[in-house]
């Protein structure tokens, strides 16, 4: 499952990881990575009507770079989205309520279109399965897939990625994040302990 | 955030403005296709109104039911209310039920104060109105409002002039706004009658004049409130009419409103004694709007209490 902000905390920390996380993506391999799925994507679709829906919050800003660089590829201009799916969250009740984010439907709606729904990091599965949902509620698309910068195992649902920047091992203990040049001022991904985190768990909102 | 919804000074800034923007985004779910969220699915909102409010009670229906929640709609009249039950009885009937929010509607000011801090109930109690008291779900459509038009959806209402013209005696719907102007950074112009301005008027956040001509030319809101005739049991003002003639907004008090400036009314209208129709109708009026809004409103204030193990971590202390 991804690292939400309020659970990874990463916005606003700039690039300055701890002593205990180490760097397992720079931003040129992010760059490759995001090219090579926009690629993965146009071979993959076959130039099917395809919308690209960026999960908040640090989807969002992948999802609208993946989608430049598919225009490019195609030459047309690709639709692209915003979900927030706070409100479909199966651990709402565990942690006080949540600000929202905007939820905001691709130019010409998903309706009939492939729909790829891009996330930062892959985890527990949780996260997808409250997107398929709150999707459900914009429309009917063709179909779904899933484009994630980082898989890092330990799913808890039959969920997996069509697309993914890179798979990283990783235990439980341990903590990805994913900083983004919109958000955080460059990108990169950690991997480490965060300092005095919580027991073992996939559970995100243990991660704080 | 505290946990009670009971006065709009229960609200800091950052927390009435985190209640806007999430009214906002909840708004959008109007457009689409499903207008349902499965967020407080199970959870169980009664609607205990001791006094009639239709459109307050299926707004806050309306608002409860797109976001799941069980809706109980429990009317005073002709329950055991009527027969002599007291509100501490019907609380504990409550809470046997299992309500996790009351959202009280009540003739005596406190009310919903006392259900909330009585132990009566573990419920969140949130205000639907009580006596003279307070309405702040009311005073947050109408900022949501007045945000939407003037200060294009984002922020507070910094710098906004809001005149609040009317029946400012009986009308819990001014003394909220009063509160959540101030909290907002706007300042609440009070135009009244000295007969229809309450007692200690002047300890208020507020300005207040007898002139409506003179502050109409100055304000970027005109709020018009209902002579509320039920409540009146002495002599106000010498006739409808005259009110109506030194109070009411019609085209002509319009016209000296400047050009982006906006009429509100909480509703039910008066039609021809607080405001005429075809201002109600005009293009400046944002009435329908506020309905709208008010169901927006409302969602976002059951989410951010109900939503959570709690509701959200205040960042400032409560005025």
């Amino acid at each position: 499952m991804s690292e939400r902000p309020e659970s990874g905390g990463s916005a606003g920390e700039g690039v300055a990881a701890t002593d205990e996380m180490r760097v397992v993506m720079t931003s040129d391999d992010v760059r490759r990575a995001l090219s090579r799925i926009a690629h993965e994507i146009d071979e993959r679709t076959k130039g099917a009507d395809v919308a690209l829906v960026g999960i908040a919050s640090r989807g969002v800003p992948l999802a609208r770079r993946l989608a430049e660089r598919l225009g490019d590829i195609q030459g047309r201009e690709v639709p692209v989205g915003e979900l927030d799916i706070t409100l479909h969250r199966d651990d709402l009740r565990l942690k006080p309520a949540r600000p929202l984010l905007p939820t905001r439907v691709p130019a010409g709606g998903i309706d009939g279109a492939t729909v790829v729904l891009v996330d930062d990091v892959l985890f527990s599965g949780r996260t997808v399965r409250a997107a398929l949902d709150a999707l459900s509620e914009l429309g009917r698309p063709r179909a779904v897939q899933l484009a994630v910068l980082v898989d890092r195992g330990h799913r808890e649902l039959p969920i997996r990625a069509d697309y993914v920047g890179k798979n990283l091992p990783t235990s439980l203990r341990e903590t990805v994040r994913v900083h983004v040049q919109e958000a955080d001022g460059a990108d990169a991904v950690y991997l480490g302990h965060e300092p005095g985190a919580a027991p073992i768990t996939t559970d995100e909102s243990s991660q704080s | 955030m505290k946990r009670h919804l009971i006065s709009a000074a229960d609200l800091t800034h950052d927390d009435a403005v985190l209640v806007l923007d999430t009214a906002v985004q909840l708004a959008a779910i109007a457009d689409r296709p499903v207008k349902k969220l499965p967020t407080l699915r199970g959870r169980t909102v009664v609607n205990l109104f001791f006094e009639d409010s239709t459109r307050t009670r299926i707004s806050f229906e309306a608002a409860a039911k797109r976001l799941s929640a069980d809706v109980i709609n429990f009317a005073a009249k002709g329950s055991s209310v009527s027969k002599g039950e007291s509100l501490k009885d019907t609380a504990l009937t409550l809470e046997a039920m299992g309500a996790d929010a009351v959202v009280l509607r009540h003739g005596a000011s406190g009310a919903p104060y006392q259900l909330a801090n009585s132990g009566w109930i573990s419920s969140v109690v949130i205000n639907a109105g009580d006596g003279t008291h307070e309405h702040p779900t009311q005073a947050l459509l109408d900022a949501l409002t007045m945000r939407r038009h003037l200060k294009d959806d984002v922020g507070d209402l910094a710098g906004l002039r809001v005149a609040i013209v009317g029946d400012v005696l009986h009308s819990r719907v001014a003394r909220s706004n009063v509160l959540l102007l101030n909290t907002l950074g706007a300042t609440p112009i009070l135009v009244a009658p000295p007969t229809l301005l309450p007692v200690g008027v002047e300890t208020w956040a507020a300005q207040t004049s007898y002139d409506l001509d003179a502050v109409l030319p100055s304000v970027d809101v005109v709020m018009m409130l209902r002579v509320q005739s039920e409540r009146m049991n002495a002599a106000f003002f010498p006739s409808q009419a005259e009110y109506s003639r030194r109070y009411g907004l019609d085209a002509r008090r319009a016209d000296l409103l400047p050009e982006h400036a906006i009429v509100m009314h909480p509703g039910p209208m008066n039609r021809g004694v607080e405001i005429s129709a075809d201002v109600a109708d005009s293009r400046r009026s944002v009435i329908v709007e506020q309905v709208a809004n008010g169901v927006a409103a409302r969602m976002a204030v059951l989410y951010l209490l109900l939503g959570g193990s709690e509701p959200p971590a205040s960042t400032e202390e409560s005025a």
